[in-house]
């Protein structure tokens, strides 16, 4: 029987050869921290036990079919072929404990879809290849991005592929960390409202057992009442692209003391950043800083489809190297990297980055790899793209 | 092979035939099923798509409904778009305007289109819009700003468990759409 | 028992076969095509495999060590297409072409023609997936269930080669299947009952009636997706009115009775199987009939239990369950009747019948966890985990690959007319099933730990299990060259088959010389 403490499966020999540190697996369904997936888990729990015992029924009488019944003990085959009465028997009795199974499954999914009554409304877009979270009552609205760097996950060997460096040594929550989570208070009936702009994902929590498929141009809902505070794990469970597997989720939940001073200072925050980028207008940042800030924007934002050495894939994602439009207009440049263009995976980035990082992302691009073209874009320039001048 | 057999193969095998040409005709059918299917039962969130009619609605002010907006632009849509209210209280019957805004933030006229989707579904049968910007597409010029109207009301028939109602709405860009068709049609003025 | 010459036929080749690879091309002759089929699916099934084991590669340790997250998409996508299109229904198409006319006492396929070109089709269909593999920006990478707008608007520019394949492939089986329809009711001989044929012959009749109610709706959601992504229409796109979810609907329409084309001649082929190795008559032989073709229909009314978190509504949602919970009725009933025919036999435990076994168990295992997927609650936390991919490779390797292999083993006396080395048959079992449960088995841990599927990297508390499941993956690899080996010597040479090749076995087959001749039953054999 599964059990859920987890067990030292490591063998030394299998593991001779890896360079991870093998943290412990649970080998079982996660209980959770909401009162459903609690319910969840049971239900889990139960019909494993009844697959076990019918399971124990079946092979056992197979089993002792085998041993008994083998030409070698010189058994003779008997000759019955059918019986009605059996027949009927084993029909019915699958048909009732399939009613003992249904009867509380069906209790628990009718609380889980009664969405009605919550206290908080969050807006969840999944998007290629990062959530996106909007408070609805709040003016609060942030990108999570995973935050695990590259050079963790790289680790090519040059012998496959060309893009080979050093890879950096894994941290704990490999590619299960972000760089803003979403924080929700505990005790409260939090409700997810799910959508995606572009292609199908899917917003997955297993301690809150959430999964909601977030489709474009539709809306799905999910709540969760967490009892525990804490940090919670989730991932991408709709395959969405080449990074489907690099668009985790962290869901912090905290007090509502603590919430509310976190809710607060982040609205702050955005407005004060808000106001910041209408200063940066006046402002000339000098292209070395805009080139250290477009590098680290560019490995964080772009460098998934166009690749850290700027060459992208061919025939999937265009390389910015030597590109036209890295090296031509820069009112067109900066048009594309804002707006995106139609019809292609490339997605506008004006509402995910600010003018400053836009404006440097776009330097760092016409100056990288070789493409010298010595522009120093400014967040004025970028500025008078959006606004359509 | 015999004659006869060959006759009554051949006889099987149109039978055949017709069904394997019925099936494949059957999974375009389920495209209009699905549609119906959604209507009635609210399915996909899907509300409707003309004007509803502003007679003979029925009222019942003992209870309100929570109804909420929310505004997403797809991937590569420069608008900015949002409403005006994000929360209102109505009556059932109660026939009532709310406005969104969008803007335009790209350097380019551009045309969207707006896709509503209620929450929860079996609600969206009890949405009814009497004017709505999503019935139309929308232009908009170069930086241009607008506010958008949708008149509606809630059905007085809305089950009593259903207490909030989301409203959606996804702007996408059918610019390129549009162009096509107006190769066609020529210019008759949007 | 009928004599084998041919005496008074209006045919003219009578024993003589044209020779050389002329023979192979304009063949009509059912043993010949089924041959045929048969290396086909052997060849996708290694082509298949070998992806598969450039996945667990990758997946050996967590980080990109070897492809890039595109192509590891590319790979799971025609993993899975290959698998299903290319190895297990080819497979079963090549066992009905060989089987079918030979149970039911007929001379031939009915229609041998459309025969040769159901087969001939194939090779392009497969070309053409493989070659896009090689165009710039790669091949398909939306996975084998291509949900739009994935597969639509955001997909590369091979998407069109993509569901040309699929249309040629979905041509091949309609074919098959009308063949096969046209054979069962027309081509039997006098005396040869419905409810006296094979169970082999029923559970393929029906298979072959599920094939020309779904291929045509895969035929039209591929369609939908070419007119959507190259023509301007909008099936699957919100903005144009239409709903990525339909897209679902649509192919799970076609994709549940599909999975059950997949098993239902499985069925059937254990079915065969068991009774000869026992020594006894099957169990409840009515009873299997009617539980296939009740399995056959519930197939239509359970195809969105795929689809529990789209976000039904709760009505829908408890109606999915509750019908897909059904099912586990008739197949419950089938796995008792093959207990209740083993139980007081005599039996002996050749190759075919230890993959019989194997099949009973392990697919029953794949049955549980089929039965915990349909609850809809804890389906909200197995869907699209690791848990889903243990299921379905359960049902489909141990349950589809494994009655092949038995049917394969069972069969080749009488194909050949060598019997098979059976220590090295032994050997390749004991291989398999070992290395297929290290495979599949720690799955089920992993996807409830949280696993997602279809990712070329994981969180570090999933590298110990993926080491495990990709040495388990590469010893099955290998596992399936001693299969090679066997059939290659079987082939060539080896101790002479009786005509009847196994003591127990019942049925026209093993009424004729092994190997067969290549005309059977031109004369009607007569059934008692």
């Amino acid at each position: 029987m599964k059990v859920t403490r987890s067990t030292g499966w490591s063998i030394p020999a299998l593991l001779a050869t890896g360079n991870v540190m093998a943290s412990d697996m649970p080998l079982n369904m996660v209980q959770g921290v909401t009162d459903i997936s609690q319910k969840t888990y049971d239900l889990h729990m139960n019909i494993l036990y009844i697959c076990c015992v019918i399971g124990l029924v079946v092979f056992g009488a197979m089993f002792w079919s085998i041993f008994h019944h083998r030409k070698s003990k010189g058994a003779k085959p008997a000759t019955f072929h059918e019986s009605h009465t059996v027949e009927i028997i084993w029909t019915a009795i699958p048909f009732v404990i399939l009613i003992a199974m249904a009867v509380p499954a069906t209790g628990v999914l009718l609380e889980i879809e009664d969405n009605s009554k919550s206290d908080l409304t969050i807006q969840v877009t999944g998007s290629q290849w990062k959530w996106h979270y909007k408070y609805f009552d709040h003016d609060l609205e942030y990108y999570s991005v995973l935050a695990t760097p590259r050079a963790q996950y790289e680790n090519y060997n040059g012998i496959f592929n060309s893009n080979a460096s050093k890879p950096l040594p894994k941290g704990e929550n490999y590619l299960s960390e972000v760089d803003r989570p979403l924080v929700i208070p505990i005790n409260k009936k939090v409700r997810f409202l799910v959508t995606s702009d572009d292609v199908i994902h899917s917003w997955w929590v297993p301690d809150f057992a959430v999964k909601q498929d977030a489709n474009p141009g539709f809306i799905n809902e999910a709540w969760a009442k967490v009892n525990v505070p804490g940090v919670y794990r989730g991932k991408c469970t709709e395959l969405c692209g080449k990074d489907h597997g690099y668009m985790p989720i962290v869901v912090i939940a905290k007090t509502q003391v603590e919430y509310d001073k976190w809710i607060a200072e982040k609205v702050a925050v955005q407005a004060q950043a808000k106001a910041e980028e209408q200063k940066l207008l006046g402002m000339q940042m000098s292209k070395d800083e805009l080139m250290a800030l477009g590098e680290r924007t560019y490995l964080a934002s772009c460098a998934a489809c166009h690749q850290p050495n700027g060459q992208g894939l061919p025939g999937v994602f265009p390389g910015l190297k030597d590109s036209p439009i890295a090296l031509g207009d820069v009112k067109k440049h900066i048009d594309v990297v804002v707006n995106g263009t139609k019809g292609t995976a490339m997605q506008g980035f004006g509402k995910q980055l600010g003018l400053k990082e836009l404006a440097a992302v776009i330097t760092y691009e016409r100056n990288a790899w070789g493409n010298n073209t010595g522009d120093a874009v400014q967040a004025a320039d970028v500025n008078a793209v959006m606004k359509g001048q | 092979m015999q004659q006869s057999k060959q006759v009554e193969n051949s006889k099987l095998v149109k039978k055949l035939v017709v069904i394997v040409i019925g099936m494949f005709g059957f999974g375009f059918a389920l495209v209009p099923l699905y549609d119906i299917l959604c209507e009635v039962t609210g399915l996909n969130g899907k509300t409707n798509t003309t004007a509803a009619s502003t007679e003979n609605i029925r009222q019942n002010k003992s209870r309100t409904v929570t109804v909420e907006f929310l505004a997403i632009t797809n991937k590569n849509m420069p608008w900015q778009f949002k409403p005006v209210e994000r929360r209102i209280e109505v009556y059932p019957g109660e026939v009532k305007l709310v406005n969104f805004y969008a803007m335009n933030e790209s350097g380019n006229d551009l045309v969207g289109q707006a896709v509503p989707s209620v929450s929860p579904g079996r609600g969206a049968t009890y949405f009814n819009k009497i004017e709505c910007f999503c019935f139309n597409r929308q232009p908009l010029k170069a930086g241009a700003e607008t506010l958008m109207p949708l008149t509606f009301y809630i059905d007085a028939d809305l089950p009593e468990d259903i207490n909030t109602l989301t409203l959606s709405y996804t702007m996408y860009d059918v610019t390129e759409a549009v162009q096509g068709e107006s190769t066609q049609l020529s210019q008759t003025g949007e | 028992m009928s004599t084998m010459t041919d005496t008074h036929d209006d045919h003219d080749d009578h024993d003589h076969k044209p020779t050389g690879i002329t023979r192979w091309l304009y063949t009509t002759n059912h043993k010949d095509i089924g041959t045929m089929y048969l290396w086909f699916s052997f060849t996708m099934f290694l082509i298949g495999g070998f992806m598969a084991m450039i996945i667990r590669a990758e997946l050996y340790q967590p980080g990109l060590q070897i492809i890039d997250p595109n192509f590891f998409n590319q790979m799971t996508t025609v993993h899975g297409l290959i698998m299903v299109f290319g190895a297990v229904m080819p497979a079963f198409v090549g066992l009905a072409n060989w089987l079918i006319p030979m149970m039911i006492g007929a001379p031939d396929m009915a229609l041998p023609r459309m025969n040769n070109w159901s087969f001939w089709i194939l090779p392009f269909a497969f070309s053409i997936l493989l070659a896009s593999l090689f165009m710039e920006g790669g091949g398909p990478n939306f996975g084998w269930t291509f949900y739009a707008p994935l597969s639509t608007t955001y997909s590369n520019d091979s998407t069109a080669f993509f569901i040309f394949s699929v249309h040629i492939m979905g041509m091949s089986s309609i074919m098959g299947a009308i063949n096969v329809i046209v054979t069962i009711f027309n081509m039997r001989a006098p005396g040869m009952t419905f409810m006296k044929m094979p169970l082999f012959v029923w559970t393929w009749l029906i298979t072959a009636f599920l094939l020309i109610a779904v291929m045509p709706v895969l035929a039209g959601t591929v369609t939908m997706m070419l007119t959507d992504k190259y023509f301007g229409t909008s099936f699957f796109d919100a903005a144009g009115g239409g709903d990525p979810v339909m897209f679902q609907h649509i192919f799970w329409f076609f994709g549940h009775p599909e999975v059950y084309i997949m098993i239902l001649p499985a069925f059937g082929i254990v079915s065969e199987i068991i009774p000869t190795f026992a020594r006894k008559r099957l169990f409840g032989y009515s009873s299997m009939v009617y539980a296939t073709s009740s399995i056959a229909l519930l197939s239509f009314i359970v195809w969105a239990h795929h689809m529990l978190t789209t976000g039904m509504p709760v009505a829908a949602e408890l109606f999915f369950m509750y019908a897909t919970m059904l099912i586990s009725v008739p197949t419950g009933v089938k796995v008792f009747n093959w207990v209740a025919t083993m139980w007081k036999g005599s039996m002996t435990f050749e190759t075919p019948m230890l993959f019989a076994l194997a099949f009973v168990i392990l697919f029953t295992i794949g049955g549980f966890s089929g039965l915990m997927l349909a609850i809809t609650p804890a389906d909200f936390q197995y869907h699209d985990t690791y848990f889903v991919v243990a299921h379905f490779h359960y049902v489909l390797v141990t349950g589809a690959i494994f009655s092949i292999m038995a049917a394969a083993y069972y069969w080749l006396p009488k194909w050949t007319g060598h019997m098979y080395d059976e220590k090295l048959g032994k050997t390749h079992f004991w291989c398999s099933l070992i290395s297929v449960n290290v495979l599949f088995f720690p799955m089920h841990f992993v996807g409830l730990a949280g696993m997602p599927r279809r990712i070329p990297d994981y969180a570090l508390q999933f590298a110990d299990f993926n080491k495990i499941i990709s040495i388990g993956g590469f010893a099955f690899g290998l596992s399936q060259l001693i299969f090679l080996a066997v059939v290659i010597k079987c082939i060539r040479g080896g101790e002479k088959a009786t005509d009847r090749v196994w003591e127990g076995a019942t049925g026209l087959e093993w009424e004729i010389p092994s190997p067969a001749p290549y005309h059977t039953f031109s004369t009607p054999p007569e059934i008692k």
